[in-house]
């Protein structure tokens, strides 16, 4: 049984880490604007690449 | 790409720019909307024009003429210290005028474009721009000037303002529902390796699995447990009881209890049980809280900023922009055509007339000239007007209609929602059952007092309703996305319990009963139209605008002279042409209840016109259906003639003219004193202290803002189906509610006999608290079978 001795802190690690990367996206702001988010990826063109066609 | 997308739409009637009609042969309706889609292009933006869809609720990307920006340093905050030495500049601003994805690209973009714009990033949900930048380099003036020639309209906020209180407290129980999801996750890996090894598994390994558990749920409780916690420790310092006592009872007591087994080795612990009640229960919150957000509006904002900018003439005859909300009585103010009065006050110069349907609901404007007393917040149609201001902010007449609607929102009897008043009864009964049976395994069972705590605290989780936390607001959330797809607004949670206790209905008139909105009717000459829609064309006015609509908007006539208060001149080369009064025109003004126009050739030939505000299509069908629910009455602020032949052809016998705010608002506490639960429906500005005092209220989108604002429910279009629809579904989600409710209940009473017979082990409670969530989830879901056999082509929208 030894093996839960890596499994138990290896499963709890990866929980951990998903509730991490959760609140951080959370306090970052990415769940603010839930419809913005939705419509923006229909847009290309990047800030900083001016237009060139 | 400019010139490929002019090629591309060769042919068609709609502005380039803004989407508005055109005349014919011409591609932009205005200069503005010719600039706007200049400087898109320049910016090569084009993308925009392909991607964008109109939202028919906001107003058109029409760029104002002549604008003239306010002073926005008042809002700007600097700050010096920024890495690097360069000072930052921030603002924040509402926009009006937001249809899509391809607004919000379109802001950002031409901002980030200009020099000296470090961010610029619009919010679709809060329908707000934050933009920073380098005060050196650019101004927020410019920028704002940018935006607003693209046909925006730009409100600047207080940044704090709009991080409200539920904005926080809805990301705050996300945060803790994320925490305990982990929790309960984990814990239940854990727990289950517990229960299946049961009887092989090593005391060593099993209490190894408890101290882990313990590891996670005691930080986990702790820290989402606070909103609970909170509400709990509010009503107990009041000398109240809810159901969060017996909630934080719960998760307090059975991960201390468990701690302590684990300490004795003992081989029941409830870690798990208490972090997954835990994280049921803030699934429920959080749908709840997120129901009860009423809808943003940014009118309210508008208003409540004092966010429009007003033209002062100072002493030295030289004029000056400052925002309204600075106005001091006795300064003079000159209101351009198409703007707001800033503020109360009396005319001293010029003649015009005002759309004053905000305060009074009528769609035919009033004349005024010096010496008329005008009212913040009307619109100035057709010329220039000086005004001397004698009442501002909270003296004016809308501030007033403010304060009314809050007065009659604190007398309204609290409504005490279904769940909460289960509640009520339920959270004593949980007490103390848990209580007798601690008591009586100590007495009776002769239990040492950690297992009779232990049983008790099974007793608690069993009992606790987390099934009945879900079963009302997944209700709402199924019941608010049905109507929205209806077209209904749902802005207050409660409304739809509320809906169901309607027995009476208070009918506003114009915009209501009617369309809102002056239409030609049958019976006028086809040529003659033709030429009267080319003169009116011209004008504002809206008899003029409705002329200009029947006749398909057509290219206006030139050169058109307005006369304020009488009518159109147009002198083209065959000689003058009138359209207006019948005084104007020379006819005999027969004074009937329509509004009529008449067009007077050059040869001295008149031809009329009568316009009507038209019934909305399906008025006399709905009206009937809701006599069915209970009496009917109109309250009008209109004169007794119009209102009284509506009335008639409706079929509504019971109808009050001449009503003012306040007389609307009288008129509800009495039905209210008379025990009945009132529906208002109105749209005018003068109705919304009525919307407020009603028991529920519904108004159309083209009420007027703060209606929109004052009422629970909105609804869109011509038609007045949404109502009865409204009902029906709200009908069916009460009987939804009443089943989740039932049915949490019988399953936590059926499951406190083994609970109080010590019978259920963590494994138990951990089932039937689960299997109680789903059903009553599922029981919800069936709202949307339900209304997918009764409306299949709705569902295919």
């Amino acid at each position: 049984m030894t093996i839960l001795l890596y499994l138990i802190p290896t499963a709890l690690t990866l929980g951990g880490l998903a509730l991490a990367g959760f609140l951080w996206a959370l306090k970052s702001g990415q769940f603010d604007d839930l419809d913005g988010a939705a419509q923006r990826i229909l847009f290309d063109d990047p800030a900083d690449t001016p237009p060139k066609r | 790409m400019n010139a490929l997308i002019d090629i591309a739409v060769p042919v068609q009637s709609a502005c380039l720019h803004c989407g508005g009609p055109v005349s014919a042969g011409e591609r932009y309706c205005c200069a503005g909307c010719r600039s706007a889609h200049q400087l898109v292009g320049e910016l090569g933006l084009d993308q925009y024009y392909r991607q964008r869809q109109f939202d028919p609720a906001q107003r058109r990307p029409r760029p104002e003429a002549n604008h003239q920006g306010s002073d926005l340093s008042a809002w700007v905050t600097t700050d010096e210290s920024q890495a690097g030495g360069t000072p930052r500049a921030h603002l924040t601003m509402m926009v009006d005028g937001l249809h899509c994805g391809a607004c919000v690209w379109l802001i950002e973009q031409a901002l980030l474009r200009q020099p000296g714009v470090i961010t610029a990033r619009v919010s679709l949900s809060t329908r707000c721009l934050s933009l920073a930048w380098q005060p050196e380099t650019t101004t927020a003036e410019h920028l704002a000037s940018i935006v607003e020639s693209l046909g925006y309209r730009l409100v600047p906020v207080a940044p704090d303002c709009l991080r409200n209180r539920d904005e926080a407290e809805l990301k705050g129980l996300l945060r803790a529902m994320a925490v305990a999801g982990f929790a309960a996750g984990n814990l239940m890996l854990l727990s289950v390796s517990v229960w299946s090894g049961h009887g092989d598994m090593a005391p060593g390994t099993r209490d190894l699995f408890h101290w882990i558990s313990a590891l996670i749920a005691i930080p986990a409780v702790g820290y989402a447990g606070r909103p609970f916690f909170k509400s709990a420790l509010n009503v107990l310092r009041h000398g109240h009881t809810n159901m969060d006592v017996p909630i934080s009872l719960a998760i307090i007591l059975a991960p201390s209890i468990s701690l302590y087994e684990t300490f004795t080795g003992g081989e029941q612990a409830y870690f798990d049980s208490a972090a997954t009640l835990l994280f049921f229960l803030l699934i429920g919150r959080y749908l709840d809280l997120r129901a009860r957000r009423l809808a943003h509006s940014s009118a309210e904002q508008l208003m409540a900023l004092g966010g429009e900018a007003a033209t002062v003439i100072l002493e030295d005859g030289s004029l000056r922009d400052i925002p309204a909300r600075d106005l001091k009585a006795g300064q003079r103010a000159l209101v351009h055509v198409g703007t707001r009065i800033p503020a109360d006050g009396t005319v001293t110069q010029g003649e015009s007339q005002l759309d004053i349907s905000l305060i009074s609901g009528e769609s035919v404007p009033a004349k005024v000239g010096p010496a008329t007393h005008v009212y913040a917040g009307t619109l100035n149609l057709i010329a220039p007007l000086t005004i001397a201001i004698d009442k501002v902010g909270d003296a004016t007449l809308i501030a007033d209609i403010k304060r009314l609607m809050e007065a009659a929102e604190s007398r309204r009897n609290r409504f005490i929602r279904i769940a909460d008043r289960i509640a009520r009864y339920y959270a004593p009964f949980v007490h103390a059952t848990a209580l007798l049976t601690f008591l009586g395994w100590i007495t009776l069972g002769h239990l040492p007092w950690t297992s009779a705590l232990l049983i008790a605290i099974a007793v608690l989780i069993i009992t606790c309703p987390c099934a009945l936390a879900l079963a009302v607001p997944v209700v709402q959330v199924v019941a608010s996305h049905h109507l929205l797809k209806a077209g209904i607004l749902l802005k207050s949670a409660d409304a739809l319990e509320r809906l169901c206790q309607v027995d009476s209905i208070v009918l506003d008139k114009t915009g209501t009963l009617t369309v809102g909105r002056l239409e030609l009717q049958p019976g006028y000459d086809l040529q003659a139209l033709a030429i009267a829609a080319r003169i009116a064309a011209n004008s504002k006015h809206p008899l003029a605008r409705a002329i200009a609509r029947a006749g398909g908007d057509l290219v206006p006539a030139a050169p058109v002279t307005e006369i304020p208060g009488q009518g159109l001149e147009w002198a083209s080369t065959d000689g003058l042409w009138r359209l207006g009064s019948a005084a104007f025109t020379g006819q005999a003004d027969d004074h009937s209840s329509d509004h009529v126009l008449w067009l007077l050739d050059p040869h001295g030939k008149a031809a009329s016109f009568h316009l009507a505000d038209p019934i909305r299509p399906d008025a006399v069908a709905i009206v009937a259906d809701l006599a069915k629910l209970g009496p009917i009455e109109i309250c009008s602020g209109d004169r007794s003639a119009p209102v009284a032949h509506l009335a008639r052809q409706v079929g509504i016998s019971t109808w009050h003219a001449l009503q003012m705010p306040a007389d609307k608002v009288r008129r509800l506490e009495e039905l209210r004193a008379a025990g009945k639960h009132v529906l208002m429906i109105g749209d005018g500005l003068n109705d919304a202290p009525a919307l407020r005092a009603a028991h529920v209220s519904m108004a159309p989108t083209s009420a007027a803002d703060i209606s929109q604002n004052a009422a629970d429910l909105l609804f869109q279009g011509d038609a007045l189906r949404p109502v009865t629809l409204a009902f029906a579904i709200a009908k069916t989600s009460e009987r939804l509610m009443r089943q989740n409710l039932a049915l949490a209940i019988v399953y936590n009473v059926a499951a406190i006999p083994l609970a109080i017979g010590g019978l259920v082990t963590p494994l138990v409670a951990a089932i039937s608290m689960s299997t109680s969530s789903i059903l009553v989830v599922l029981n919800s879901l069936r709202l949307n079978a339900r209304r997918r056999r009764q409306n299949p082509s709705q569902e295919g929208a």
